[in-house]
């Protein structure tokens, strides 16, 4: 984009194209959130409204056009949610590994992902000749599918949630499971030999890996007594000493279980196995190009903004602003028919801390991916069946026998919070102590100037 | 080739056949491997090469004995000066050419922060290999340092031709002492943060511990060389063992590998072995500028190079291992024959012995660990 625009020839000139970028970046990358958010807000409550005077026909034909415009803006929503995930992760890798990074196409690289998009969508759309050309084409959908429906149950903030299902955690983990039948069609299709040991491979991995995961879901829902995400995070607090990640030892026991295991189930490093570049050329995506090979891409970075919010969702408080409970939301709102300003400002206020926790988590897993290498398909079995669902299990019991005999005795969470959340702090400053030494012997120092 | 290949191989229903090449990201360029695989786990792998055969050795019997010098970059492009080194001698003893102390100080120190740069691609193409991204890229940062340096000194960066028939063609640049030393400074550090960084990381030793063991006797009947050899515990180095130009003026370790994280002669030990080489080529390069003499860094070479019937044989540690140059002359211009004997090309022929029960994530770090570069197999 800035390519496009002609070479300044003064250096005021320079100066006003940098700001110009600078704006136009702001208002892509704060725009295009806030539009879909408020389209968001704006349709869920339109679709129960009955407008008077409409017939029960028209009714009905007006909730269809609101549902599938949510519908619309949802899949839109994922695709940006995506794009910008790469957008991040690629400013941390090029960080991390000291090269420039995105730099080119908006301020700071941050409209790559649309450049990216758009180039592979112009690209030829190649069908392998001896592939199975119907399913060579349907597999893609299975895998977007999977992933879009994710976003009808994943909390944004206090009101800020497509629907909040009653059955929503075990919503999540179902739909997200149809990626891994898009990802066998994919491989079995190609009818290429690295394709099919990357759709098996990831056929093992996936459903294998579920079984911790779910178990380790199990955990908070234990916890707070309801499936439904909203309501997960109603039941945990702002302070780190609420969550339900330290106010019980096997919820944390659970937390690195579900940590693990989403990495598997994302296929991420070290659990790439069904893409490992260096092994199976590119895995179950060898045979894609252009546009079905871009939404592989979207859901693989997609899939990381949705595993690091389910994780911030159960086990880390989720969108709860401190000092600001559900009566200040209800104070807020008022009883007018539409929400007073105090609302909209805490409505704000919430989707940033969980924009800000869930960018945490996904740091973190970014740090994985570009640290560790990746572990091999029998250690990758053996890893989940030896250990993980056995822990799954030890964190599930153990959570069970915490409820019933500990939990009703009411200091203990609070006492068990505190000595967690101090725990907790004590590591964070070892880690930091750690990481800090580490640098200054190899003679460097941290430098945030170039960011 | 292929067919012949393909005899040898069984795919009766159960097995498959895969071919592993040659474009493929982690063979190192071009090689096919031919893997017969049960699932996931391999039955037989055979390396077929020749993708990259250009005809190095008989361009040195159509291009005189000097101009022969920069075809000898491209036998392995990533090590070159060792190739340089190697030509050179051998011509050198076909001259009966005694070259002055400083050229042989140059050459051992050029070599030695070349086998930094190979090792750094070695190590890094290793991690790189078996998963980890950053590692290979803090690697080639590293490298780029001393493509700076090498730059400095010849002028280029991968195809160097910097040594010449009688010593070497430049001097040492202004300055380039204090920049080497400052660059080694860092680099040893380096090397400890690039172990606590991935060599002793728990996922990588998991992946290389124990994996693709060459025993010794089966590393000597295959003909490993260099680092390959010595990790699977021969202590056997050519720069101290069979010493040429300057190296019995230094002193330095040879690394062996002793079952560092598991097996002797693991892909472990193989890498590992590397990583305390570089440690050592450092310590090479400091002694070689500390003690570098004064003087010519050419020796007188007649214009026409003609040398007197007879061959010659030369043997220099590579980065991959021994490089042994074979020139005979007939009196004339042009060499009757030139044969180069290179580490690469054996390392091949060891893929297949060792591969039978490794996993296809495993032949990947064999590879890798064997430090193959394709057109040194093929030349």
């Amino acid at each position: 984009m800035t390519e496009a625009l002609p070479l300044p020839k003064t250096a005021s000139a320079a100066r006003r194209r940098a700001r110009r970028v600078l704006a136009l970046t702001l208002a892509v990358g704060l725009g295009l959130p806030s539009a879909l958010f408020g389209a968001v807000l704006v349709l869920s409550p339109l679709r129960h409204l009955a407008p008077p005077g409409l017939s029960p026909g028209s009714v009905f034909l007006f909730r269809a056009l609101c549902l599938l415009l949510l519908a619309v803006v949802l899949v839109t929503f994922g695709a940006v949610i995506s794009g910008m995930t790469v957008w991040w992760e690629m400013r941390v890798s090029s960080r991390m590994q000291s090269r420039v990074g995105y730099n080119r196409v908006g301020a700071a690289g941050f409209l790559q992902w649309v450049a990216d998009a758009v180039k592979l969508i112009l690209k030829e759309d190649l069908v392998p000749k001896d592939a199975d050309a119907v399913l060579f084409r349907a597999a893609p959908y299975f895998v977007i599918v999977g992933f879009a429906l994710t976003f009808v149950a994943l909390p944004f903030g206090e009101s800020l949630i497509a629907a909040d299902l009653d059955v929503g955690i075990f919503y999540l983990l179902s739909v997200s499971a149809l990626v891994v039948v898009g990802i066998l069609v994919a491989g079995w299709s190609s009818n290429s030999k690295w394709s099919l040991f990357g759709g098996m491979r990831s056929a093992a991995q996936v459903i294998s890996y579920e079984i911790p995961a779910g178990l380790a879901a199990m955990v908070p829902v234990l916890m707070a007594g309801t499936l439904s995400m909203q309501g997960i995070i109603r039941s945990q607090g702002a302070w780190p000493w609420q969550w339900i990640l330290l106010t019980n030892p096997f919820a944390l026991l659970a937390f690195l279980v579900f940590f693990v295991a989403q990495l598997a189930e994302g296929n991420r490093t070290p659990f790439d196995l069904p893409e490992a570049e260096s092994e199976l050329v590119a895995g179950y995506v060898s045979e894609y190009s252009a546009f079905r090979f871009a939404i592989f891409f979207l859901v693989e970075y997609g899939n990381l903004w949705v595993m690091s919010a389910v994780a911030v969702t159960l086990f880390l408080g989720g969108w709860q602003v401190p000092f600001a409970g559900p009566a200040a939301f209800e104070a807020a709102r008022g009883v007018a028919t539409l929400p007073g300003p105090l609302w909209w400002a805490l409505e704000i206020l919430s989707l940033l801390v969980f924009v800000a926790k869930t960018v945490l988590v996904m740091n973190l897993i970014i740090w994985v991916r570009w640290t560790l290498p990746r572990i091999r398909v029998d250690q990758m079995m053996s890893l989940c069946w030896k250990y993980l669902v056995p822990f799954a299990f030890a964190a599930f019991v153990g959570t069970l026998l915490w409820q019933i005999l500990l939990a009703r005795v009411p200091w203990v969470a609070s006492l068990t919070g505190a000595v967690l959340t101090l725990g907790g702090a004590v590591t964070a400053y070892f880690f930091l102590r750690l990481t800090y030494r580490n640098i200054a012997a190899v003679g460097d120092r941290v430098d945030l100037s170039n960011w | 080739m292929e067919r012949l290949i393909l005899r040898r191989l069984s795919a009766d229903g159960e097995e498959m056949i895969l071919n592993f090449g040659p474009q493929h990201p982690s063979t190192h360029g071009v090689i096919n491997f031919m893997v017969e695989t049960d699932g996931e786990v391999i039955r037989k792998a055979i390396p077929e090469v020749g993708y990259l055969h250009r005809s190095i050795e008989k361009i040195g019997e159509k291009v005189g004995y000097p101009g022969f010098m920069p075809f000898t970059d491209r036998v392995d492009y990533v090590a070159a000066m060792f190739a340089n080194e190697g030509y050179a001698i051998a011509v050198e003893r076909l001259l009966k050419l005694e070259i002055p102390p400083r050229a042989r100080w140059l050459r051992a120190i050029s070599c030695e922060l070349c086998r930094i740069a190979s090792h750094l691609i070695a190590v890094g193409t290793m991690t790189m290999d078996i998963g980890a991204f950053t590692p290979m890229l803090h690697g080639v940062r590293e490298r780029e340092t001393v493509n700076d340096l090498i730059e400095a000194l010849c002028g280029a960066r991968l195809t160097y031709n910097y040594h010449r028939i009688g010593g070497v063609a430049f001097d040492l640049p202004e300055g380039w002492r204090e920049k080497t030393l400052r660059f080694l400074d860092h680099f040893d550090r380096f090397l400890t943060e690039f172990d606590r960084l991935i060599s002793f990381n728990e996922v990588y030793v998991k992946r290389l511990a124990g994996v693709a063991v060459i025993p010794a006797p089966l590393a000597i009947d295959y003909g490993l060389v260099g680092p390959n050899l010595r990790g699977s515990g021969v202590d056997f180095d050519l720069r101290r063992d069979l010493p040429y130009g300057a190296y019995p003026h230094f002193h330095f370790e040879v690394p062996v590998g002793k079952g560092f994280q598991g097996t002797t002669g693991d892909c472990f030990d193989r890498y590992y072995v590397r990583c305390l080489e570089m440690k050592e080529s450092s310590k090479i390069v400091r002694q070689a500028l500390d003690t570098l003499p004064e003087g010519e860094f050419m020796a007188k070479v007649p214009r026409r190079i003609k040398p007197e019937p007879g061959e010659a044989l030369s043997r220099v540690e590579s980065a991959r291992g021994e490089m042994a140059y074979y020139v005979v002359s007939d009196g004339t211009e042009n060499a009757w024959r030139v044969r180069a004997r290179t580490g690469s090309f054996t390392a091949m022929g060891i893929v297949e012995a060792v591969s039978p029960g490794l996993m296809v994530a495993d032949l990947v770090a064999l590879i890798a660990s064997l430090d193959v570069v394709a057109p040194e197999i093929d030349r």
